[in-house]
């Protein structure tokens, strides 16, 4: 089977199923979202992923249509939606409370919205079934909510939410109330109801662990505007701010002045320490202030000086952060500069090669670091 | 040692300030009447002894309440006090839960202030308050006044001692025992949780009969017992605002009790009123417990 991969975000015959065309809104004189210009596309698994307070919620707001944008418009499969209210939006919407209704059973919460649309009984009675069934919640169909657990109540919400077949589910932090093993297994029971029923999902959450593992893109969002939104990986290996390079995931962030060299640039960071050179498509004018992002894990730690590399630097253990599988030192340079390095415990903890207060060097390849504008 | 006497207080109470006068009434009750002071006998005599005390309970009879069932007036008034408390309380619910809808859907910071707005009447006498109604209701009264001056009509409305002036009387005072509970659960709803039967197709009018009010159903019943159970047996309200073809229990207990000095016909009114009210009694009780149960 010839299967491409799911990317038509790089496709530019792709027909985008939501379209945010310059969209702004404010409360009163606070700027929620400032001026805002992206796609959706269907089959996606969209994620909005910011501090609180960044927006994300007003964004699934708008599209849910709870608020209205202040400038711009809205599209969805080729259709401005300003004019549609929230019942009349082919967009259901999982919210963070789940919002069940108290006095009604888990069947009835699943075929409230079907009920509206005035489907016939026993295609109500089909379409829950197969709900409940999706969710595997077919013992609790006659409970209250109430009378199950967290995790029952959040499948109902999903299940109650999916009933309707939306063009576009929006969930609200929608595992922000499980426990974390719960969180997890649910992670991965949301992505396949997502391949499953082949829904555009839109996730808004504000934990980077969970918008990674399930969304297909990730937006990363800061005061109303999205700084990057990509793929997982690439928001984590290329990401195109600092922001949001210390945003997702852990990262050293230096600062220095940038000169031209080979493929790349040389970043002169402090006196009396050894310029570090990057590989870089970025183009920057010699001497401007420059940032080199580097992930823990490809900072390697070692006692002699390693050969072949520029980058090295050499530094004291100050503290260890032990995680099981992996061990993050974080080693002081000369300038008090932290930088962070994570080693695989490959070894027993007894025979770990470095302790605290050792001075080791930490060294990085040409391409590790990333090269960004200060 | 202490649980008992914890326990104990309550009943204590309960004791003194229901059982032993309701005991009294349902003696009274059972008695006949008597042109003598109290104007009632028997009276319990402990100076003769055993026999005294036999003779006394011998005296006891269900007379005076066979004797409610021969004058149709007894039944009629109770059926009367019944449909008038029906009525009225169903009119304070039309009036109320708007009320309440408004207050819980109100900005914060007005809250209190409405809160406030309505506890205040309380802090006047009920009687000078009804009194005040009097003043608005007559015929030469501040309504008719406005009404004649703006123009709507051309001869004075006779309101006052009718029954229409009964219900406005009682919608005014009961009110807010009507209004509070309804707010207390529609404060206390998730406004998230409209959202959601919007989100889900319905327009604003169905979301309301759908999500709140079925939610606010315990609210209801509750405002509707406080005000129901006190307006049966209701006697200020259709003294002072009703008219002669008013009829209710409390005021043929007050005719009983003080015109005709019958003091036994007049208790033997007052324990069957109460059985009438246990019925609602008990099933409000039950209400609030399932409540309960369900928050819990």
């Amino acid at each position: 089977m010839n299967q491409s991969v799911f990317e038509p975000w790089n496709d530019p015959n792709a027909k985008p199923l939501i379209q945010f065309k310059g969209v702004t809104k404010r409360f009163g004189d606070f700027t929620a979202i400032d001026n805002q210009t992206f796609d959706i596309y269907e089959k996606e698994f969209f994620a909005l992923l910011g501090p609180s307070g960044c927006g994300k919620t007003t964004m699934m707001r708008m599209l849910a249509g709870f608020e209205a944008p202040t400038e711009g418009q809205i599209w969805l499969d080729g259709q401005d939606i300003a004019p549609f209210p929230p019942n009349k939006r082919a967009v259901n919407m999982m919210f963070q409370s789940y919002a069940l209704f108290p006095h009604l059973s888990v069947w009835d919460n699943i075929a409230f919205g079907l009920k509206r649309d005035g489907m016939p009984p026993n295609a109500i009675g089909d379409r829950v079934g197969e709900m409940l069934k999706l969710t595997r919640l077919e013992k609790f169909a006659k409970r209250k909510p109430h009378q199950i657990s967290g995790g029952q109540r959040q499948r109902v919400a999903l299940a109650r939410s999916l009933a309707k077949a939306p063009k576009l589910l929006l969930l609200d932090e929608p595992l922000g109330a499980l426990d974390a093993k719960l969180r997890q297994d649910t992670q991965f029971e949301l992505m396949d109801i997502q391949e499953t029923t082949g829904t555009t999902f839109v996730i808004v959450t504000h934990d980077q662990e969970e918008a990674m593992t399930v969304a297909s893109r990730v937006a990363v969002m800061d005061d109303g505007r999205i700084m990057q939104a990509d793929t997982p990986a690439n928001i984590y290996e290329i990401p195109n701010s600092v922001y949001v390079a210390d945003f997702i995931g852990d990262v050293t962030i230096i600062e220095g002045t940038a000169t031209h060299s080979g493929n790349g640039y040389d970043i002169v960071f402090a006196e009396g320490q050894p310029s570090l050179h990057a590989e870089s498509e970025i183009t920057l004018t010699d001497g401007s202030r420059a940032a080199l992002a580097i992930r823990p894990e490809k900072v390697s730690i070692s006692a002699e000086k390693p050969e072949n590399t520029r980058n090295a630097l050499q530094g004291k253990i100050l503290d260890i952060a032990y995680l099981g599988n992996l061990s993050t030192y974080h080693v002081e340079l000369p300038t008090g500069q932290i930088v962070k390095a994570q080693a695989a415990n490959t070894r027993r903890l007894s025979r770990r090669s470095f302790t605290w207060e050792d001075e080791v060097w930490i060294s990085w390849t040409d391409t590790a670091a990333v090269l960004l504008e200060a | 040692m202490r649980r008992v006497a914890l326990i104990a207080v309550p009943y204590l109470w309960l004791l003194a300030l229901f059982l032993v006068p309701f005991i009294i009434v349902l003696k009274i009750s059972l008695s006949d009447y008597d042109l003598s002071i109290p104007p009632y006998s028997p009276t319990l005599d402990l100076s003769s002894g055993w026999e005294g005390l036999k003779s006394f309970f011998g005296a006891l009879d269900f007379e005076n309440f066979t004797f409610l069932t021969t004058d149709d007036l007894y039944w009629k008034a109770y059926l009367s006090s019944v449909r008038i408390a029906v009525i009225a309380t169903f009119c304070t619910l039309l009036v109320g839960y708007p009320i309440a809808y408004g207050m819980a859907n109100a900005p914060d910071h007005w809250r209190p202030t409405l809160m406030m707005l309505v506890i205040l009447p309380f802090w006047t006498s009920f009687l000078i308050r009804v009194y005040s109604w009097m003043g608005i209701l007559s015929t030469e009264g501040y309504l008719n006044q406005l009404l004649i001056g703006m123009g709507l009509i051309s001869e004075p409305l006779t309101i006052l001692n009718t029954n229409t002036a009964v219900y406005i009387g009682i919608v005014y005072t009961y009110l807010p025992f009507m209004i509070l509970p309804i707010y207390s659960t529609l404060e206390r709803m998730d406004a998230s949780l409209l959202e959601a039967a919007e989100d889900l197709g319905c327009s604003r009018i169905e979301a309301f009969w759908l999500v709140t009010f079925p939610l606010s159903r315990n609210g209801i019943i509750a405002g509707c017992f406080l005000v129901f159970i006190p307006t049966i047996g209701e006697f200020v309200i259709p003294a002072l605002l009703g008219g002669s073809d008013t009829l209710m229990i409390g005021k043929v207990l007050w005719e009983e009790f003080f015109n005709n000095r019958d003091w036994p016909v007049a208790s033997a009114v007052a324990v069957i009123l109460l059985l009438i009210l246990i019925i609602p009694i008990i099933l409000f009780q039950r209400n609030e417990q399932k409540q309960r149960e369900a928050e819990g």
